[in-house]
């Protein structure tokens, strides 16, 4: 089944905020934000902005008249800032004006005086100062200290991992409309309505009723828009409540870039020990994470890097820690993986350590080391149905590793200049929010007398598939025809509460909960079919094939005739559905419990070749097996891993976040911060499906028996570091390469030539970086 | 005042008195609100705002793909604007549908402008359709959503879907582009535009691409009343001169990297253009702009002066011709008054034994702006170097001419000795500042990478890249 919005995605008709049409007199916002990365607020001065041409309104701190205040896990922020700056990109003051060039010009106009203050970007100085943004948090199974000495080689090391920018490319956007009653309708590109619905309302001082939040779709979101939507939402609600017109406020792509947060950089320091055939027996790791200036979705982000510390591994003995550090950067908030990436990058560098220093193959490392059934993970849920193995052995021989290896030799030997290299990639990912609560959905179904179907859940479309995967859930489980059914957007006025579309369970719960609400709904369509067929008992109706069937045999009555008989026998048509994942539950004091409702497996292979004499590399070919359960639609899964993995392969790579001493961003627009282009990304892409017959549905629990699909596959990505870093090998054979990330084309020549630098002294080095702090490791 | 504006837009002539310098995006979307163009960057950096302009050129309208974010208004005097808007039919063309059907969307936002870039491709005649033109015509898009096979893969759908009936003809025939373009060729003869008579001069913001200005002004332009250049046409055209041949201020990337001329000279002149950027930029930004636009790191800079490319300068009927080695005063200083307007680059015919080799390293490799780009001109007999010109972007306040190194290699015999000292003669000709480029470091050690690969490349004979890791 075809995305069933993509012909209007072709054709440019399909809706985002800004394209609907504009109510009369819209007006424009614009925000002023802080050039300071910290200081205490001395004045501002918002004068010659109030003069300005076009100006109705200039809002601060001051104009908000209810609760000035932001944040989903800790209430640590400010919609404008109030006494102090924290970072730069903070927003102070709102200018609503008659169109956005004139509301942005008088922005510019605003003055700001700060009383500076210390300036902290490094998380291990963060931490150093006591700058931690909640409990730090460890995980550890067995007695680690004790079986440092059962090893036979033990190595420490550190990762330094890059942020990445999330370059939706549709920017964040609102819409207010005020509406009767002091009351406010919003359109906002948010992956979370709810958080936008109270948030507005706090912000306004009225109540979660009075706001209505209404979501069409995205033009991509990958975590972005989940926390962060919010402000913009927030702020286009108070130029409307201010001025009584619609205001829209669409952010460009630098001020997206300079005023939103990101993928959290990571530092680490990790430590491993095996014995001499490479069975890994105790691993330790430190994980400093740069949250910037507030806690937005840090501290469950952080959770997430210990939940993956491990990756698809077993490893008896293992103690890991992280801090979430308070830095003056932007808020760094959820993306794709959610903090379980930086968590896997670590344990493969360590792998990747620790076979060099045991003169192993790499992958004979990690394939010693792949979680079995039955495998605890150090927080102490029991691996079930595992696939990791499945997945590695398959790939291992549908892909012909070994014929690869032998290849990638050959070519090394011929050429002096050019090196191949490759890497197996192995993941695993748990599947539900990690905060149990968060682990629900609604569903409203309604059935037309003409036979059409409307479906409106708590899912956001963002690109990912939902609508697409809905309309086939609701039409199979009719068995009717797909385009009877059409997918609403999402508003918080038909679906109340619900969580962000999120940690790669939108189908998971809200095709549920629509599966829930379309059973209730047929459960009493087939009363009245049994009634018309005088069937004995409702069980003997079915409905599939755009048919109805009395015990397996096709009968006369239609869908649309059904429909319509039970409306007028005054049968409700419309349900409410609901689920929430069962038995699932996390203790945060013994930091042990059962937080998933099931992992999801892969394994790629990645080939990569560099040129050593200008360090430039292209990603060669990438192969995947993937845990799929069983296949939903496959366009939709394809786009999802395949995306994924471009989405992993940049972070990687080319997606270079660079800030500078103070924390002002200089890879703040596209021409500086690049991104994955059809060229960059490989021709040769090819992903198979672990289609396991034997599934068993109730494990999957998606819909069908799928399995969740959206954050797991960046992970592949990982694998291209791996692989450069082998065909840099191959040229240095006993270089000391750094785990630094991404592994720019600078990293990779400066890595290949490290001679140059004792050639060439330069005075121009200086990154701004201060002293470590011991590393603290046992 | 604004100057009334005469174009076709779609299907619809318009009239319109819209500041010559807003920008075509701002015009579709805000005055017109045709909101199918997208907004994704404004710098013309991911292709979602693309759209078509179509020139007639003699008699036949000829059609490029542009970013209408870098593009005034103002130019589209006498032409044929086309959006997502203007390419539908009743069913999807073959364009749509091959997008649909390869699940090549997503969160859809890219898509209006990639479904134009690919129409953009195919409104060519006589196009063969294979995978790299097709990852050529997206070169210049980003897709967040996809990972690009599935776009990629479109090239088997229109190979089947389009075949060999490409052309505007051809494209309406076979249903894949709207009837009224047919005749869009007899209305825009019907639509007189007249050149400007007024002189320009450069005091004021002076467009001949925008893809620079654009993106440095964006803000300050569409206010100003910007001189359009693309109002005089004598700017235009490659003209072949005794000794040199002489480049209009207006000539695009695009226009001289296809000119038989060029390619005669410097044949390798398209695979450069892949690099240097995408097909929606090479389309409008002129070698004029990238001379004046000054950077440091100018990847066309870089290769005129390594040609040793002459300017003609011109204030009212007063011309001067200013060596391009010597228009650089110090970062963004230029040798000219501000009234003085370039209007034409001579790049004098290189002798037939030069080698000619440009190099570029960048983060991405296409549509990047370089960490360090470098040109090569050498000639040589045997091993011996008969002459060697040597120019280097990124690693000084403007673009270097590598003058002492060039000295230093002239006469010499090629071996590893010889390359890696005149790599060490450059590293003290050479002041890299660490920025969002690359450190200093690693822009000295490009500098030094870039000379062994122009050596490996041009003398391949000669030198092994063993031989200078020996």
């Amino acid at each position: 089944m075809h995305n069933i919005d993509a012909a209007h995605h072709t054709r440019g008709t399909a809706e985002f905020v800004d394209d609907v049409n504009r109510p009369e007199g819209m007006l424009f916002a614009a925000v002023c934000a802080s050039g300071f990365s910290h200081g205490r607020i001395v004045s501002m001065d918002v004068t010659a902005a109030c003069s300005a041409s076009g100006v109705k309104a200039v809002l601060t701190a001051d104009d908000i008249p209810g609760t000035n205040q932001l944040g989903t896990i800790i209430q640590d922020e400010p919609l404008l800032a109030e006494e102090a700056v924290h970072y730069i990109g903070q927003p102070l003051a709102i200018v609503v004006a008659t169109s956005s060039r004139l509301a942005r010009s008088a922005a510019s106009l605003i003055q700001l005086d700060v009383g500076e203050l210390p300036v902290i970007t490094d998380p291990r100085e963060a931490f150093a100062k006591g700058q931690v943004i909640g409990p730090t948090r460890t995980f550890e199974m067995g007695d680690i200290d004790a079986r440092w000495v059962e090893c036979d080689v033990v190595v420490h090391g550190e990762c330094d991992i890059g942020g990445q920018e999330h370059v939706y490319l549709e920017t964040h956007r609102a819409r207010a409309v005020p509406v009767e009653g002091r009351r406010m309708r919003i359109s906002s590109s948010t992956q979370s309505p709810y958080a936008g619905q109270k948030h507005v309302a706090k912000i306004l001082g009225i109540q979660n009723h009075d706001v209505e939040v209404d979501v069409k779709r995205l033009g991509g979101g990958f975590g972005g828009k989940e926390d962060q939507a919010t402000h913009w939402a927030c702020i286009a609600a108070l130029g409307a409540w201010h001025t009584g017109k619609a205001v829209e406020l669409v952010l460009r792509r630098e001020e997206d870039m300079r005023m939103t947060g990101k993928r959290h950089p990571y530092v680490v320091d990790f430590k491993i020990g095996a014995t001499s055939e490479g069975k890994i027996l105790a691993y330790e790791a430190k994980h400093y994470q740069n949250a910037g200036a507030v806690a937005d979705l840090s501290p469950a982000v952080l959770e997430r890097t210990l939940f993956h510390a491990t990756n698809s591994y077993f490893i008896p003995n293992v103690r890991v820690f992280a801090a979430s550090c308070r830095t003056n950067l932007p808020p760094n908030t959820a993306f794709r993986g959610f903090g379980g990436p930086q968590g896997m990058f670590v344990i493969e560098s360590a792998i990747t350590k620790l076979a060099a220093e045991l003169g192993l193959d790499r992958r004979v490392v990690q394939e010693k080391n792949l979680l079995s059934e039955g495998d605890l993970f150090p927080y102490g849920q029991k691996i079930q149905n595992s696939r990791a193995r499945q997945t590695w052995e398959h790939a291992d021989s549908i892909y012909d590793v070994d014929g690869i290896e032998s290849e990638i030799a050959e070519f090394n030997e011929a050429n002096f200049i050019t090196k191949k290299g490759m890497a197996m990639m192995p993941i695993c990912f748990g599947i539900s929010f990690t905060t149990t609560p968060m682990n629900q959905a609604g569903a409203l179904v309604h059935v037309y007398t003409d036979g059409s179907v409307s479906v409106s859940t708590g899912g956001i479309e963002m690109g990912q598939g939902l609508s697409t995967n809905l309309a086939k859930i609701v039409a199979d489980t009719f068995g009717i025809r797909a385009d009877r059914v059409k997918i609403e957007s999402t508003n918080t006025t038909r679906v109340a509460n619900m969580s962000p579309t999120a940690a790669s369970s939108s189908t998971l719960l809200n095709g549920n909960a629509a599966v829930s609400a379309v059973h209730q709904i047929l459960d009493r369509l087939r009363a009245v079919a049994a009634q018309e067929l005088s069937a004995a008992d409702k069980d003997e109706i079915e409905f599939k094939e755009y048919k109805i069937f009395r015990n397996g045999r096709e009968t006369e009555l239609s869908w649309n005739d059904l429909v319509l008989k039970a409306h007028l026998q005054r049968v409700d048509l419309s349900a409410h559905g609901f689920f929430a994942t069962p038995d699932i539950h996390f203790n945060k004091v013994e930091e042990k419990g059962q937080p998933f409702a099931y992992h999801t497996f892969g394994t790629a292979i990645l080939e990569v070749t560099v040129d050593c004499l200008r360090g430039r590399y292209t990603v060669d070919s990438v192969k995947i097996v993937h845990d799929m359960g069983r296949p939903l639609n496959r366009l939709v899964d394809l786009g999802q891993i395949e995306g994924g993995l471009a989405q992993g392969l940049g972070w990687m790579t080319m997606e270079d976040l660079r800030y500078d001493s103070v924390g002002r961003l200089m890879s703040s627009a596209l021409a500086s911060y690049k991104v994955p282009d059809a060229f960059f990304m490989p021709d040769d892409i090819q992903v198979e499906f672990l289609v396991d017959a034997d599934t068993d549905a109730a494990e999957a629990m998606g819909p069908f028996g799928s399995k969740a699909v959206g954050e797991p596959p960046l992970m592949y990505g990982i694998g291209v570091f791996f692989a450069i870093r082998h065909a840099m090998t191959a040229f240095r054979p006993n270089a000391d390469l750094p785990f630094e990330s991404p592994i720019t084309p600078e990293r990779v020549l400066l890595g290949l030539h490290p001679d140059f630098r004792s050639i060439e002294g330069d005075a121009d080095r200086s990154t701004g970086g201060t002293p470590k702090p011991d590393r603290g490791l046992s | 005042m604004a100057r009334e504006l005469h174009f076709i837009l779609n299907d619809s002539e318009v009239h319109v008195s819209e500041e010559s310098g807003t920008l075509v995006l701002d015009f579709l979307r805000e005055t017109k609100r045709l909101t199918g163009t997208k907004e994704g960057c404004r710098e013309g950096d991911c292709g979602a705002c693309a759209v078509l302009i179509g020139e007639l050129v003699e008699d036949e309208v000829h059609y490029k793909s542009v970013t209408s974010c870098l593009m005034p208004v103002g130019e589209l005097d006498g032409k044929h604007l086309v959006t997502i808007e203007g390419l539908n039919l009743e069913a999807l063309s073959a364009v749509q549908q091959a997008i649909v059907d390869n699940g090549a969307t997503q969160c859809g936002f890219c898509t209006p402008g990639i479904v134009v870039s690919l129409t953009g491709y195919l409104i060519e005649r006589n196009r063969d359709i294979d995978l790299n033109g097709v990852k050529t015509a997206l070169g210049g898009h980003l897709c967040r959503c996809t990972g690009y096979r599935s776009l990629k893969d479109c090239h088997h759908h229109l190979q089947s879907g389009v075949g060999k009936a490409t052309g505007v003809h051809e494209l309406v025939e076979g249903g894949i582009l709207p009837d009224y373009f047919s005749n869009i060729d007899q209305r825009l003869r019907a639509i007189q535009i007249e050149n400007a008579r007024e002189r320009p001069s450069g005091e004021q913001f002076v467009i001949a691409g925008g893809t620079d200005v654009y993106v440095q002004w964006g803000n300050d332009i569409p206010g100003s009343e910007p001189i359009l250049l693309n109002r005089y046409p004598e700017l235009r055209g490659i003209h072949d001169m005794d000794d040199y041949i002489g480049i209009g201020a207006l000539t695009t990337f695009e226009e001289f990297s296809q000119h038989p001329l060029v390619l005669e000279y410097i044949p390798e002149i398209q695979e450069y253009m892949m690099e240097i950027a995408s097909v929606q930029i090479r389309n409008r930004a002129t070698l004029a702009g990238n001379v004046i636009n000054a950077s440091p790191v100018g990847d066309m800079t870089i290769l005129l002066l390594a040609l040793g490319a002459d300017l003609l300068l011109k204030e009212g009927e007063i011309e001067r011709i200013v060596p391009l080695s010597e228009f650089y005063e110090g970062y963004k200083e230029l040798a000219k008054t501000p009234g003085e307007l370039l209007t034409e680059i001579r790049i004098p015919k290189p002798p037939s034994d030069a080698r000619i080799n440009w190099e570029k390293v960048s983060k991405r490799r296409y549509l990047d702006i370089a960490s360090v780009n470098s040109t090569a001109v050498i000639r040589v007999n045997g091993r011996a170097i008969l002459e060697a010109t040597l120019t280097v972007g990124g690693v000084a306040p403007i673009p270097l001419l590598l003058a002492s190194t060039g000295r230093f290699l002239k006469g010499k015999q090629i071996s590893a000795d010889v390359i890696q000292e005149a790599a060490a003669i450059a590293q003290s000709e050479i002041a890299p500042i660490s920025d969002v480029r690359g450190s200093a470091d690693y822009k000295r050690l490009l500098v030094r990478q870039l000379i062994f690969a122009h050596f490996l490349r041009l003398v391949p004979e000669c030198i092994s890249a063993e031989s200078l890791y020996a």
